[in-house]
């Protein structure tokens, strides 16, 4: 084996634009990765912010209803299409993934990079439709809205389509790697939590986006061909493509938390020094959530007329689903039980984690519950609990893993000073920006209205909203002190030691920022990731 | 590095041209292309698993109307195209065999039969689509035949017979071309039976393609 010699890494050579737009490394595709990703997050953080800002009074601030229309569902495709899906798998996942395995690379380096070129131009055809005058459907494109909009909605979908296969691509390359490339020695039971997490969520992508895929195409086709199949005028049913889509985008709701909960074990586990309590409860979890999401679509279905049994069914399943959730949380809590708890910046993160994500999941068993959904559907109730878990749960734990990784990825640490400072920034803002959305919601207040003036409770709306849009400011300069801190780190940043936190899995194994080939030597399995009863780790 | 190939025991392998860099061994590289090849395989199958899905909701929904509707279909030119494909089918598999008995001729000889039967399926495919364009038998809204009367939204069925045999239409395309690719390679003289991975890879997708047909022709051809 050729190794590179000791001050060449992956980011150091080789040199030039080229080397990185033709690497097959999937360190480099991570990194290529994570910058269209963190775009992505600032585009659809300004279209959220401008929504705050036009709600913060009653009345018309500065946009009118069509731009509004416009700008909640570039919010909503954006975040759920080009950032949160593709967000940890596509970045963390790749980069950390082989590196856990002790392995080289991912099975397909060229499918790899392919899926990064293939979410380019899908994120093209995306945003192509806001030049040519956005889209007003919402980000789940619904018939009849989306059929009879005449906004540009064939291209959006087109290019969600396009995304479709980038997720297939990326979710097929990793099952095959955690099914084939594992170190010397290394069983499944082995394995860091954080490539179980990433092996359920990469089964939902390559399962559930196909059908999302032909259901985009089908719309296509409704609205340049007219084939009436969800036309009721022609013998249609609207209501089906509400299935079809859920079918999917309930299993997307996975695709997006599931590598949140995996980088939580991983967090908890290496920044409390401790042996994760429940390894195997907390492996089997993640499958069990990946294969129940599969069989409670409806849920987002109980006031589309569907039949009242099928929402009983669903609502029970739905329930269900909180069993696996709930032994995650609890593992996570018995980890931390007596561990030696350092409060860094990751952990931080991992503990709000524990706290918001509790809440985005409790509150998702009040809208499975058929009754109080009637009450609460398509209300700021679900504005707030689907923040909660996606912001509160994934963006959290990317932060948290970002933050933890950051030193192995660029071999330098960021401002431990300056993390926790954003840390406050982050947690508080976020808080103030959904919690009172819970209060507004259980009261009446309707999601996706532009103007709430004129509706019973106006001046109560009002409150509560204002204060959302202060918290939203709140959220945005932590996530501007992030990036300042982070990238000013790259350029004056303290040298990172290979493993600066004791971490037992193979990436702390290798040098930070790791050669291209991974290990200068090919590691061997010796001890459990998480053998901090047996092992005492290196430089801590 | 040089340990583990040596646990592996497959030290004669390790030059092969064919190994990709990350792969210990040529038998690791081939396991997990297969598996990426099955698992493509099965987001083909959720792809037409959706519009299956549809054709069985819209039949149960309208059972008189498929029955109808499905008449205006030329069952005899369907029925030769099923034979075609499944003939094709043979030839492919013949075709992986004869690669791993070292017979590239063989090899080349199979695929460009199977490649014949795939253009002939296309050929009856288009006088088929040709004939219904010509009588208005069209999907949706340009749906305006006359003669079915009596018949409740006819043009729903068309909708979805042209767009599962569109689909799979497609998928016959993009197989002869990943075939034709294979044919060239054999030709080439870059597989043996050291290494024929692409020539298993066009004979499973080969398959799948005739397999849908083959759930495709009853479900539209043989209603009723
Ligand atoms: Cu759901």
């Amino acid at each position: 084996m050729h190794s590179s010699p000791p001050d060449q890494n992956f980011l150091s050579h080789p040199k030039g634009l080229a080397s990185w737009l033709f690497t097959l490394d999937h360190k480099r595709i991570g990194i290529m990765y994570l910058i269209l990703i963190c775009l992505a997050f600032g585009l659809g953080g300004f279209f959220a912010l401008s929504i705050r800002l036009e709600l913060m009074r009653s009345g018309e601030q500065f946009m009118d209803q069509d731009t509004y229309n416009k700008f909640f569902t570039l919010h909503g495709a954006v975040m759920v299409f080009l950032f949160i899906i593709p967000s940890i798998p596509a970045t963390l996942g790749n980069f950390c993934l082989p590196l856990m395995l002790g392995a080289k690379d991912v099975a397909f380096p060229r499918l790899n990079l392919a899926s990064w070129y293939v979410y380019v131009i899908g994120a093209a055809f995306t945003l192509f439709s806001v030049v040519t005058g956005a889209v007003d459907t919402g980000w789940t494109f619904y018939s009849p809205y989306s059929t009879q909009s005449s906004t540009s909605v064939i291209s959006m979908t087109f290019g969600v389509f396009i995304l479709g296969f980038s997720s297939i691509f990326t979710g097929l390359n990793f099952v095959v790697t955690i099914h084939k490339m594992r170190a010397p020695g290394m069983t499944w039971y082995q394995m860091p939590l954080f490539v179980w997490g990433t092996y359920a969520t990469s089964v939902i992508q390559v399962l559930a986006t196909p059908v999302l895929g032909i259901t985009l195409l089908l719309l296509i086709l409704e609205k340049t061909l007219g084939i009436g199949i969800f036309n009721p005028e022609m013998g249609g049913d609207p209501v089906l493509f509400q299935h079809f889509f859920w079918f999917y985008s309930h299993p997307a709701v996975y695709i997006m938390i599931l590598p949140g909960m995996a980088i939580i074990s991983e967090l908890i586990a290496v920044h409390s020094h401790k042996k994760i309590f429940g390894y195997k409860l907390i492996a089997y979890s993640s499958v069990a959530i990946a294969l129940l999401g599969f069989l409670v679509w409806g849920h987002h279905m109980f006031v589309s007329g569907q039949s009242e049994f099928s929402s009983m069914v669903f609502s029970f399943i739905t329930f269900f689903i909180g069993i696996p959730t709930g032994i995650k949380i609890f593992n996570w809590m018995t980890t931390l039980y007596k561990g030696q708890i350092c409060l860094t910046t990751p952990m931080l993160y991992a503990l709000a984690f524990l706290i918001l994500f509790t809440i985005g999941g409790l509150t998702g068993i009040f809208l499975g519950a058929l009754g109080l959904d009637i009450h609460l559907h398509d209300t700021y109730f679900v504005v707030a609990h689907f923040h909660y878990v996606m912001m509160g749960g994934t963006v959290i734990a990317f932060l948290g893993g970002i933050h933890h990784w950051w030193p192995k990825i660029f071999g330098k640490m960021y401002s431990e000073f300056w993390g926790r400072i954003a840390f406050v920034f982050i947690f508080l803002g976020f808080n103030m920006t959904f919690f009172n959305q819970f209060m507004l919601g259980s009261q009446g207040m309707p999601r996706r209205y532009h103007d709430y003036s004129g509706l019973y409770k106006t001046d109560l709306f009002e409150r509560y909203h204002g204060f959302s849009s202060y918290g939203a400011m709140v959220l945005g300069v932590g996530f501007l002190i992030i990036a300042t801190y982070l990238i000013a780190s790259l350029f004056n940043g303290k040298a990172a030691s290979n493993n600066p936190w004791g971490g037992l899995t193979f990436e702390w194994a290798t040098s930070s920022p790791p050669p291209t080939e991974n290990f200068r030597e090919e590691p061997i399995f010796k001890h459990g990731p998480y053998d901090y009863d047996k092992v005492l780790p290196e430089n801590i | 590095m040089e340990q583990v190939v040596a646990i592996a025991g497959e030290e004669h392998h390790r030059g092969h041209p064919a190994l990709a860099h990350h792969f210990h061994d040529m038998e690791q590289q081939h396991e997990s292309i297969k598996l990426g090849v099955w698992l493509f395989l099965v987001t083909e199958v959720l792809l037409f698993g959706g519009l299956f899905c549809f054709y069985a909701i819209y039949r149960a929904w309208n059972p008189e109307m498929f029955t109808q509707a499905h008449q205006l279909l030329d069952v005899k030119l369907g029925a030769i195209n099923t034979l075609v494909l499944i003939f094709s089918s043979v030839t492919a598999a013949l075709a992986i065999r004869s690669i791993q008995l070292d017979r590239p001729k063989q090899t080349a000889m199979f695929l460009v039969v199977t490649l014949l039967c795939a253009a002939t399926f296309l050929v009856i495919k288009y006088f088929e689509y040709s004939h219904k364009i010509h009588a208005h038998i069209l999907p949706g809204e340009l749906f305006a035949y006359t003669h079915l009367e009596g018949v409740a939204n006819p043009h729903i069925f068309f909708s979805i017979y042209f767009a599962m045999t569109g689909l799979h239409g497609l998928h016959v395309v993009g197989g002869m071309v990943f075939l034709g690719f294979v044919l060239i390679r054999t030709l080439q003289g870059t597989y043996s039976s050291e290494y024929y991975i692409p020539v298993e890879m066009g004979g499973l997708y080969w398959h799948l393609v005739d397999l849908i047909w083959i759930y495709l022709f009853p479900l539209l051809y043989l209603v009723g």
